[in-house]
């Protein structure tokens, strides 16, 4: 008989807040290593040019500078910096771990100084003098496409990263030709920075005696850090142990391994001591990878009674100078989600993915499905607008019915399950839509600027199949589980994501303690260390539940197997005659029973032992998904904006989403709020900007506008439930969920505003002066 | 924070801190350090020496004396937010609570803010309007300036190098006057993309009798908008005409940067200047 949950489902607080906000947190900058020295970066200050000199004599020469080192010792040697997603066709320029002859961008690294403290490796990398002979930057994706523009690569044919030409397509030809409408959109999805509250750290410690590296680095992906240095330094991975301690978010901009990861390995190894180095803000702004940065062109054929038929779209994606780890394959995403939670019938989708003289572009909180969601929620607010309909009303036309699933879009994704009309209907029921409307009636008749939005969406999660990987990952994207039982029943837990923010070491202690009726205290979850878990990929893309949750759930299946075989053989049965819940392994009919803790010790002492067994009590599983997930949802908000200024006010905002089943409702919370404002910054405030030369304007946080949490009304949350079918927990992954419905639905909310003066479009972020400027031309040109 | 190499003096009294500052020729006084350390931080500024005048207890405390607020150079904005003896004057809360966030508040001084003068800042503006006059202490002895004489240009003020801002007193009128501030943050940095202080009194008949208006984040230096004041001398406080009359400042010479062009600059002056009278008029009881 099933016994209720005792942890799962619950709002259980976050055990890793205590050393988090008590100060008690290990961060890689923490770190204090016997001789350690510290590396400064000299980068460039031009966008591009030629590399015509390098003096480092007066670093040198000031005590206790341990060397500065340019590209001529690292060429042939070390490097290029890993990029994994070498697309088919693609113009792949490796790009060199220090700037070697050019530079392709403003705080590209061009030397590093290693020094006794990091005051003096910066006052030293200030001394290095670098000649560069610089030239004409271009800075502007659309402008890089032009004939003429400067090259970021001399030696391309033109500034084209990665070209995926639109397909022929018949049908979609058909239902244009057919449709009573069509609507058209230029849409920016602005570049944006990540700025996790810490930015990138990394100490590497090569020991000559054991012939190791350890590898301390604030990352995503501390397993695939792992084997990205090996190979770019050609080492054996099992000389590799990399840590990832404390980690202060990342929201995909530490998923790359990147060119300071490989650098400072080496750097410790030639000479032979421990080498730290932190980002300053500046750097994280300028040299850690921005999101975003697409310019989509959208044609949406729709008929006269409002269902959208086909998309035929180009995203024009700004990859920065070099591609990044997975930077050109983002723009990917995009296409695959093209459709949203619609049933649309034909899509047809150009991606042009361009070289600029700026910093590279990565994966950011959602990572291509944004920018979909984006282009398909305009489209439909368009195409309510050129038929008088209501915006919702538009899209429950259009929404996919709940019987279909799994469904497979005409752009190949594979919805496992939804019910979008359920979810439609609690939002508009808790929102009470039709009041709000009527409410924003009246306020407009008295004068004000108000308009309310919704975005309704469906995104892609729990990656995922492995099908996708290639030689250059060494492995797929299953994950790994290990479970430890101790001889008092206490569970270690090995996890192969690893968390960085995200909660996972109480989410899985709900899991495991649950599982053989223990307490939250006796689990204990660890990650993000490569000796400890033998196995992982990571944290991102909303996999940490989905898949890494999911192996541990079939490693607990495992232990109970082993375990009731132990009891079977104590209670003198079978193991099949053997129930476990709660705690207690018993046997039908008989009194006696032995505890989870029983059973444990048992397996340890091996006293007794169990014929065709071995003793201990331990397990190993490994998730290959067999598909994505596709969590859903509605998100609703109401804005009025200040006439005089432009000024934005965020009155309500609501979010209903569906992520199947839950372990812990407050995590899901924390994701939700935390998704939705970094989606609002968007929309409202947020964008990295490099002036024509590809100078960085947005070099500071007194610079480089971040959302506040009293831009904010008290968001509202709810939920509804679909479970995946493709995992045992029924998890659809929740951390993106946020970027990709509020932005849409903020811009929706504006634009709605600003309808009775006549506006239709407005580019983000809808900052005061945009929207002052929108209102004084809507009201000059009438 | 990885600056420059720099001394450090954290002196007791103010004799010894102008001392200290005579000593070197390039020291700087530390107060609240919101603005120097991020400059230090970028290396915009490389001082030889800091003098922390964080330990001097006479810069610091607010008092009320004959119709005049006393206020330490030192006092953070925290203090001026809440404190009583201001509590008939709420062009300091207005003030003080949109000053960056709570831990700028904390730390961050009204004499600094003065005296670092930047642009975006927004004591200046209430300190204009308020017709303030500052104590500057130096080797030379003391010395009193109005507050139309201390700003001198971008960053400069009538400080010199080896003078402390030490007080700075503001005459509060209290019948039939009132005062407020009203401003537009600056997303990212929370300074004033333009802000402005003004103060009115009124006469008998409830006109506009005197008016002072101090504007700050639009021209390079804060100014008085005299062009707006003498226009708004003897009328009669409805809103709507008032809103026109103070619509266009003739004085402001905008700026223009990443969060606003010089013409959105200008229009927001005359917006937070009417947004300020009316506040100011609203609080002026009869």
């Amino acid at each position: 008989m099933p016994v209720k949950p005792v942890h799962v489902g619950q709002r259980i607080k976050r055990r890793e807040d205590p050393r988090l906000i008590r100060g008690l947190a290990t961060y890689t900058d923490d770190l204090k290593l016997h001789g350690m020295l510290h590396a400064a970066f000299v980068r460039s200050p031009y966008a591009a040019g030629r590399i015509t000199g390098l003096d480092a004599r007066r670093a040198l020469a000031r005590p206790g500078v341990a060397g500065v080192f340019s590209s001529d010792e690292l060429r042939g040697r070390v490097g290029p910096a890993p990029c994994t997603a070498i697309l088919p066709g693609m113009n792949h320029v490796p790009y060199p771990l220090l700037a070697d002859g050019r530079v392709l961008y403003v705080g590209q690294p061009v030397a590093v100084v290693v020094a006794r403290d990091r005051y003096l490796a910066r006052d030293a990398a200030l001394d290095v003098e670098v000649e560069i002979e610089d030239r004409l930057a271009v800075v502007d994706p659309e402008a890089a496409l032009a004939a003429g523009a400067p090259k970021v690569y001399e030696e391309l044919a033109s500034n084209v990263c990665w070209h995926q030409p639109p397909e022929p397509n018949p049908r979609l030809d058909e239902l244009f030709a057919k449709a009573d409408g069509v609507v058209r959109l230029r849409l920016v999805n602005q570049r944006v920075a990540p700025v996790p509250m810490e930015g990138r750290a990394i100490v590497a410690h090569w020991e000559e005696g054991p012939q190791k590296l350890t590898l301390w680095s604030s990352t995503q992906t501390p397993h695939g850090a792992k084997q990205q240095v090996a190979m770019c330094l050609g080492l054996p991975e099992l000389r590799i142990r990399v840590i990832a301690p404390e980690v202060g978010g990342g929201f995909g901009c530490k998923i790359p391994t990147y060119a300071e990861e490989c650098l400072l390995p080496w750097l410790s190894r030639r000479l032979r001591k421990p080498v730290k180095w932190t980002e300053t803000r500046t750097e994280n702004l300028l040299a850690t990878t921005h999101g975003r940065g697409h310019v989509e062109t959208v044609e949406a054929a729709y008929t006269k009674d409002g269902r959208v038929t086909a998309l035929r779209a180009r995203t024009i994606a700004d990859v920065g100078a070099f591609a990044s780890m997975l930077g050109a394959a983002i723009p990917t995403f995009t296409h695959l989600l093209a459709c949203g939670p619609y049933a649309i019938q034909a899509v047809s989708w150009e991606i042009v993915d361009v070289y600029t003289n700026t910093m590279a572009t990565e994966a950011y909180r959602g990572a291509g499905r944004p920018e979909a969601a984006y282009v398909i929620e305009r489209v439909m607010d368009e195409v309510a607008r050129a038929l008088r309909l209501d915006r919702v009303e538009v899209r429950r036309r259009n929404l996919l019915a709940k019987d279909v699933f799994p469904y497979t879009t005409p752009t190949g994704a594979t919805y496992d399950s939804g019910d979008y009309e359920a979810a439609v209907s609690k939002a508009l029921a808790r929102f009470d839509w039709e009041r709000s409307l009527a409410e924003r009636d009246r306020r407009r008749a008295a004068g004000e600027l108000v308009g309310v939005g919704v975005a309704t969406f469906t995104e892609i999660c729990g990656l995922g199949p492995s099908t996708g990987a290639s030689a250059l990952d060494r492995r797929g994207t299953w994950e790994s589980a290990e479970l430890r039982v101790e001889p008092t029943g206490a569970v270690c837990v090995m996890t192969g994501v690893s968390p960085h923010g995200q909660g996972q070491e109480t989410a899985f202690a709900q899991l495991v303690a649950d599982a053989f009726g223990i307490g939250l205290d006796e689990v204990t979850v660890l990650h993000g260390d490569t000796d400890v878990v033998t196995h992982g990929v990571g944290t991102f893309g909303s996999r940490g539940l989905v898949v890494g949750g999911t192996a541990v759930a079939m490693a607990i299946d495992k232990l109970v197997a082993k375990a009731k075989k132990i009891a079977a053989h104590g209670l003198g049965t079978t193991p099949d005659r053997i129930d476990f819940s709660g705690g207690f392994f018993t046997r039908p009919g008989a009194e006696v029973r032995l505890s989870w803790g029983d059973v444990a010790l048992a397996a340890h002492l091996w006293n007794d032992p169990v014929p065709g067994e071995e003793p201990g009590l331990e397990a190993v599983a490994r998730f290959e998904p067999p598909g994505t997930t596709f969590p859903f949802g509605v998100h609703l908000c109401r804005v009025s904006i200040d006439r005089d200024t432009g000024e934005i006010a965020l009155e309500r905002f609501l979010s209903v989403d569906d992520v199947g089943n839950v372990v812990n409702p407050l995590l899901a919370d924390g994701q939700r709020l935390g998704g939705i404002v970094q989606g609002l910054g968007q929309a409202w405030c947020e964008q990295v900007r490099y002036d024509e030369s590809g100078q960085l304007l947005t070099a500071t946080l007194m610079d480089y506008a971040m959302p506040r949490a009293a831009m904010f009304p008290r968001i509202e949350l709810d939920m509804t439930c679909t479970p995946s079918p493709l995992n045992p927990l029924g998890a659809k992954g929740i951390g993106e969920l946020g970027t990709i419905g509020a932005t849409p639905c903020f811009v929706s909310a504006v634009l709605d505003a600003l309808a009775p003066c006549g506006v239709t479009h407005l580019d983000m972020p809808l900052t005061p002066e945009r929207v002052w400027r929108a209102l004084r031309d809507a009201g000059t040109s009438r | 924070m990885i600056p420059a190499e720099f001394d450090y003096a954290a002196p007791a009294t103010l004799d010894e801190a102008l001392r200290f500052l005579a000593s070197t020729p390039d020291a700087k006084v530390l107060a609240g350090g919101m603005s120097l350390i991020p400059a230090l931080k970028h290396r915009l500024l490389q001082p030889a020496l800091l003098v922390d005048v964080g330990g001097i207890g006479e810069l610091e405390g607010v008092t009320l004396r004959g119709g005049k607020a006393r206020i330490g150079a030192r006092t953070t904005h925290a203090t001026l937010l809440g404190h009583p003896e201001l509590a008939e004057a709420p062009v300091f809360a207005d003030t003080a609570g949109v000053i960056g966030d709570v831990q700028v508040r904390n730390r961050g001084t009204f004499g600094g803010s003065l005296a670092h003068a930047d642009p975006g800042a927004d004591w200046p503006a209430v300190f204009l309007a308020l017709d303030g006059e500052a104590t500057l202490v130096g080797p030379k002895g003391r010395r009193s300036v109005r507050a139309r004489d201390f700003f001198a240009g971008m960053m400069s003020t009538a400080l010199a190098e080896d003078e402390i801002l030490c007080e700075l007193v503001l005459p509060l009128e209290s019948k039939r006057a009132g005062a407020a501030y009203r401003k537009l943050r600056q997303p990212a940095s929370g300074f004033a993309v333009a802000g402005a202080a003004a103060q009115v009194v009124l006469d008998r008949r409830g006109r506009i009798d005197a008016v002072a208006i101090g504007v700050t984040g639009v021209n390079a230096v804060p100014f008085r908008a005299a062009s707006v004041e003498k226009r708004l001398v003897g009328q009669a406080p409805d809103p709507a005409a008032l809103r026109t009359l103070c619509a266009r400042v003739e004085e402001a010479d905008p700026l223009g940067d990443l969060f606003a062009s010089a013409e959105y600059r200008a229009h927001l002056a005359g917006v937070f200047v009417a947004r300020a009278v009316a506040e100011a008029l609203a609080r002026a009881k009869l």
